[in-house]
């Protein structure tokens, strides 16, 4: 079949089950863009490119396939990058397209020209430069396989511009090979066997589920296993919302603002099964403390996980809900007698939840960020999709914001990207339209994205923002107070923008909340308008996050504040 | 394609940290030394030499890298490596059961007959060739283990050497291994 470049790209998109694009175009990508007019797809414009990658990649933790983003080149494709470095670092699948300068003028320091390829390197799972038209359907086809098999991760494709503009026969493989990548995906059975039997074994097993629970989608998997063992569950920051967190054995997410409960009793157990987690130091303090004198069972996909921040006795490697339903099948076949509610483990789960609901003290004001959260949790559907920016406002999600639908939380966990959950969200909405779809949000990180309330408004794919306004670069304020001294330096960002008015600028709803009440009549205006809408929430910029275990320091040394 | 690195030491002799041989089969295409350097950056990875040549399939080429490190970063850079899509295979050698080699140029003074004299009986001992004389220099070439080049060049050192360039470390299993 004859047909230009560009034409073989969107057609390749299209045999990947491509239905959207979010992207900018520019000089180096118009040929793409030209191709785009007769396309089935749905373009998405944004207003900057670094919001285009964060919409594939929310629209990507929804799908669970890979979203795509278009950029030109130089400053388009550098403006992806901040995005794509955020889905490289929670292993969510993408595919950025970026144009680059024709093929004879690579290398000659050309208008818009960057070596984009070098400059991804180190943030995506591969970057092809196809060089000919017939290159680009196998390059597409390889790109996604890679990009959404194993451990997902972005994948970048550079298409220089006279290679988009050039015509030549192509054909569309149905089958590629990638010599150099074999994911594994079903584990080995007898490391699973050694596992079960230590989990059997552990009269005080946790059970800490990361990300991975979540790409893979072993929702049902983990819970039948946690239910078999009758072990408490635990997650990570990233692994928030892989298990119901109203479940009898849920005890939230651990780590440095982790739930007190939670940090209290990964340390008292004797058994640790670490479910798609990767031991990240927000997660687990101090790598030779963490774990100390106990079994620890890594079930992964990734097998530089295992050894990588911390030795596992036990390692499982493959796709985890293939581990896991085996393992559920084995234990199943054993027929362990089931732990009951006396016994002491359990007992001590309930002791330590009861014991911190009582020490730990409310921020004493009328509207705090928590009990915000909780009126949120109170009117949202459980089906409700939710993601957060980066710093407090984030932290007080992890906190107070119990995700009750698993695959239904997400959020900037390993880049800690600020700007990323309003984009997200809207990536969130397109991706599943009947969704409410909720950004928690601080003013220093929505101020990063907003423009985005363009594309919210214009594409009809409405979002609330649920700002926590402190006025601060909230977290950074709280480092400051905790560990400088209360020398602020760079932090205030006081009354400016008004949130609500930009929200009106963009053609949103603006709302403002000073009370829990106004908060309540707000959020159901909110729910209930068919465009986006931007609610200004009062808090008070003193208010710290606690539970807190600071860098360097071990869990069982976290601060309550109590 | 060769190419050589040194990179500065920062992990501690201690009795943990030894000298190990990585082979690795990789894609024979642009762009792919520059993905596995990086790596090894990124990661802080204690690189002493990395040797890319062709081999007998036209598609791959072989790397040869040499490091000095405990056996934990030992793992973790084999298994960093092997997520590298342009990489095929990875393993690493044992030094008993492998032939390694390393080619090193040396140049240096040779002003006096006397030390002429000493520099090519050493090189005959040492199995080196002569490759070039003038009337003030000598250049050696020699090929061995790195340890036998270091031998050789603490030997000549005291003739004041003015030149010197290593190839980096190029290995094989012996026999059928792969």
């Amino acid at each position: 079949m004859d047909m230009l470049g560009a034409e073989a790209l969107i057609k390749a998109l299209e045999k990947e089950g491509v239905d959207i694009v979010f992207g900018l175009p520019g000089g180096a990508n118009l040929p793409i863009y030209d191709a785009l007019v007769d396309a089935k797809l749905r373009h998405i414009l944004v207003r900057h490119e670094q919001s285009a990658a964060h919409m594939a990649d929310g629209y990507a933790r929804i799908k669970r396939k890979a979203g795509v983003c278009f950029a030109t080149s130089g400053p388009g494709a550098t403006n992806l990058i901040t995005g794509i470095a955020t889905a490289y670092a929670d292993s969510s699948p993408m595919i950025a397209v970026t144009g680059q300068v024709p093929l004879a003028m690579i290398g000659k320091d050309a208008f818009q020209e960057t070596d984009i390829i070098g400059v991804a390197n180190p943030c995506t799972k591969y970057a092809f430069q196809p060089r000919s038209v017939a290159e680009i359907p196998e390059t597409v086809k390889k790109a996604f396989y890679i990009s959404e098999s194993g451990r997902p991760g972005p994948v970048l494709i550079d298409i220089p511009k006279d290679v988009q503009q050039a015509r030549e026969e192509v054909s569309f493989p149905s089958l590629i090979k990638v010599r150099g990548y074999n994911p594994i995906v079903d584990a080995d059975l007898s490391q699973l066997e050694r596992a079960v039997q230590a989990m059997m074994k552990a009269e005080r097993p946790i059970i800490m589920a990361g990300g991975g629970v979540i790409l893979s989608g072993a929702f049902s998997e983990l819970q039948a296993l946690a239910e078999l063992l009758m072990a408490p569950v635990v997650t990570t920051f990233k692994g928030k919302g892989s298990f119901p967190e109203n479940h009898a054995l849920a005890m939230g997410p651990i780590g440095m603002h982790g739930h007190a409960e939670a940090n209290k009793i990964i340390i008292e157990a004797d058994c640790i099964i670490a479910v798609g987690a990767r031991f990240s130091d927000r997660s687990v303090g101090r790598f030779d403390e963490f774990g100390k004198g106990m079994t620890i069972i890594h079930l992964d996909v990734d097998p530089a996980e295992i050894g990588k921040n911390k030795a596992a006795d036990i390692a499982v490697v493959g796709d985890v809900k293939s581990s896991l339903r085996t393992a559920v099948k084995m234990l199943t076949k054993y027929k362990m007698a089931k732990r009951t509610a006396d016994d002491p483990w359990l007992k001590r789960r309930k002791e330590l939840i009861d014991y911190y609901a009582d020490s730990i003290k409310d921020y004493p004001r009328e509207l705090t960020a928590k009990k915000a959260l909780k009126k949120l949790r109170e009117l949202l559907p459980p089906s409700a999709i939710v993601t957060t920016e980066v710093g407090q406002c984030q932290m007080w999600a992890s906190l107070h914001f119990d995700v009750i639908a698993p695959g239904t939380f997400f959020s900037s966990t390993g880049l800690g990207t600020m700007g990323f959950g309003f984009p997200a969200s809207i990536g969130a909405k397109a991706a599943r339209p009947s969704s409410i779809v909720v950004d928690i949000a601080g003013d220093g990180s929505f101020n990063m994205t907003e423009n985005s309330l363009a594309v919210s408004v214009l594409d009809k794919l409405p979002v609330i923002v649920f700002l926590m306004n402190n006025y601060m670069l909230g977290m950074v304020a709280q480092w400051q107070r905790t560990f400088y001294k209360r020398r602020y330096m760079g932090v205030h960002q006081q009354n400016c923008p008004d949130y609500a008015k930009i929200a009106e600028a963009y053609g949103a709803q603006g709302l403002r909340a000073q009370s829990l009440e106004e908060l309540d009549t707000a959020l159901k205006k909110a729910m209930n308008t068919d465009v986006a809408s931007v609610i200004d929430i009062s808090i008070d910029p003193e208010e710290d996050v606690y539970p807190f275990v600071a860098p360097g320091t071990g869990l069982k040394d976290m601060i309550t504040g109590a | 394609m060769v190419e050589v690195l040194k990179s500065s030491s920062t992990i501690s002799q201690d009795d943990t940290v030894s000298w190990h041989l990585v082979a690795a089969l990789v894609e024979n295409k642009p762009g792919v030394l520059f993905r596995v350097t990086n790596l090894f950056r990124a990661r802080s990875f204690n690189i002493e030499s990395i040797t890319v040549g062709s081999t007998e399939q036209v598609d791959l080429s072989r790397m040869t890298i040499t490091t000095k490190t405990d056996e934990k970063t030992l793992d973790q850079l084999v298994k960093q490596l092997r997520k590298l899509i342009d990489v095929v295979e990875v393993r690493v050698l044992e030094t008993t059961k492998s032939v390694y080699r390393e080619l090193a140029l040396i140049k240096m003074k040779a002003d006096k007959p006397t030390a002429r004299m000493e520099i090519t009986s050493y090189a005959s001992i040492f199995r080196a060739n002569i490759l070039d004389i003038d009337k003030d220099s000598i250049m050696v070439e020699i090929t061995g283990t790195p340890d036998k080049i270091d031998a050789f060049k603490n030997l000549v050192n005291s003739f004041g050497i003015i030149q010197l360039a290593r190839t980096g470390v190029s290995a094989l299993p012996r026999g059928e291994n792969i």
